[in-house]
């Protein structure tokens, strides 16, 4: 019932199969051989990956990882919402908002410039140290604010490249129907340049999704701080392990979204 | 000719240094319609972007009903509802239905509300015969039909004015005539247009008067049986040898 082409394309098909399997196959089966031969694997498995400290301490990790959820839930929202902000203000053409560009350069250079973890410490610490009332003290807020800081920064960024990747010939047709330049924006070219950038801000949610980690060095018991507290109470490295696979259970899922968008776009538009 | 609707006078523009427009003078009346032919290049395009504001002038005078509408510092928002323009390349918005495309402009700008809106809307669909097609998106439209929704929103503006950018040019040449038809409609009906075109048989048919544009001039101008049959100049001779060879 096939054509030649169609024979001869399963054939080459079954031919490709059979050479990954068995190149897969011999890879795993040297790592499986290779690995518990070097001197330090006894002492290495029995710290790692010990079953019984995993089965203990997975339900408390994962516990701990809600705090980690809600810390991201929270904080995405304020990202999003800065993030336009700061993106319309540095494409702001009145003169008498001027000030408005300038502060928008000023926060992209300055919270894109620091890396993560130093600005989790310096707001982390340094604002709560201005001797806040509580519950305005807390190292949860700060260390979500310094996050903030950071990714609206990146999407703000990501942001204007989606605005100025709209055609000038949209603004022009929006222009000539007698449009104002605000409902320009909010109506032709920020539903269009929003769309554009789902993909590129799906990555950042991924990378924040792992950056909430970073606020266990100022103090909220979330999955990473979980684990050191394991760690220590059982003499035992497992917990972190554990930890990262929760990490991946969300990660792997939403960067493979984040890549079946991308590339469900690059076809719509080609 | 009564008082003009559109006016230009002395009107110049360049692009960094090359100069589109040297001089133009012409004035196109109440329910008139022209033509204006011409070589690419020749600044038909930049002429009709002038008429409307979307490029501003280097000097000149656009007077619409007598008002100049290319003093510098004019604000051109209220004008632009009095004149329509559809361009080559359509510029519908694709995140929104045609039906949302045409509504935008009358509901932000002119605030009509949805009760007095849709119903005009649904008729001018109906009118050009796109009623079956109003919900859908761009891209589910074909050329011919996504540049007659693209009139349409300009229509729905109640422009007084319209120009048209050579707005066949970029269709299937099966395409073409239902635009045309479309243009027809509002010739019979009297409206004031200004076409840049490469259709020189419908410039024939249905242009009271014909612009040939050549380096930034009017080279020549004058009703269609004249510059089709008997044109003055050489350079229209050429262009009109070259086209229709």
């Amino acid at each position: 019932m096939s054509t030649r082409r169609a024979a001869y394309e399963a054939r080459q098909r079954r031919r490709a199969n059979m050479i990954a399997g068995v190149s897969t196959f011999g890879v795993l089966a040297l790592l499986l051989v290779l690995v518990p031969l070097a001197p330090g694997w006894q002492a290495v498995k029995a710290s790692f990956f010990d079953g019984d400290v995993f089965l203990r301490t997975f339900p408390g990790l994962l516990q701990a990882f809600v705090l980690d959820v809600a810390i991201f839930a929270w904080s995405v929202p304020l990202i999003f919402a800065l993030g336009l902000a700061i993106a319309l203000a540095r494409g702001a053409r009145n003169p008498a908002l001027f000030p408005l560009r300038i502060f928008g350069a000023v926060y992209v250079d300055l919270f894109r410039g620091i890396p993560v973890v130093l600005l989790v410490y310096l707001v982390g610490f340094g604002i709560p140290g201005l001797g806040l009332p509580r519950p305005w003290n807390s190292p949860y807020i700060w260390g979500t604010v310094a996050l903030v800081l950071t990714y609206s920064a990146y999407v703000a960024e990501v942001l204007r490249s989606g605005i100025e990747s709209i055609h000038a010939s949209q603004r022009n047709a929006a222009i000539c129907l007698g449009l104002s330049e605000r409902d320009t924006m909010r109506h032709v070219i920020l539903p269009q340049a929003i769309r554009r950038v789902v993909p590129a801000n799906m990555n950042m949610l991924v990378a924040l999704q792992k950056d909430v980690a970073l606020l266990s060095f100022i103090g909220p018991v979330e999955i990473l701080r979980q684990a050191g507290i394991y760690k220590s109470l059982l003499a035992n490295f497992t917990p972190y392990v554990a930890a990262a696979i929760i990490f991946l259970c969300v990660t792997v899922p939403a960067t493979r979204y984040a890549d079946y968008l991308l590339n469900k776009d690059r076809n719509a538009r080609s | 000719m009564p008082d003009p609707r559109l006016e230009l006078r002395g009107v110049t523009k360049s692009f960094d240094d090359v100069q589109v427009l040297r001089g133009i003078d012409m004035a196109i009346g109440q329910g008139e319609m022209v033509c204006l032919i011409g070589a690419s290049g020749s600044g038909k395009s930049t002429l009709l972007r002038c008429m409307n504001g979307l490029e501003p002038v280097d000097d000149g005078q656009v007077l619409l009903d007598g008002v100049d509408i290319a003093e510098p510092g004019f604000d051109l928002a209220p004008i632009r509802q009095r004149i329509g323009i559809v361009f080559q390349s359509f510029n519908l918005f694709p995140h929104m239905t045609a039906f949302d495309n045409v509504c935008l402009a009358p509901r932000r700008v002119l605030g009509e509300t949805d009760g007095a809106l849709h119903p005009r809307v649904e008729a001018l669909f109906e009118r050009f015969g796109l009623a079956s097609h109003m919900r859908k998106y761009p891209d589910q439209l074909s050329g011919g039909q996504q540049q007659r929704v693209a009139v349409i929103r300009a229509l729905a503006m109640a422009p007084q004015t319209m120009l048209f950018d050579e707005i066949t040019s970029a269709l299937d040449p099966e395409l073409v005539g239902e635009v045309l038809d479309v243009l027809r409609a509002l010739r019979d009906e009297g409206m004031t247009m200004v076409l840049a075109t490469h259709e020189m048989g419908f410039a024939r048919e249905l242009a009271d008067r014909v612009c040939f544009m050549d380096q930034g001039v009017i080279a020549e101008e004058g009703p269609p049986e004249a510059i089709f049959s008997n044109p003055k100049a050489d350079r229209t001779r050429q262009f009109l040898a070259s086209i229709l060879r």
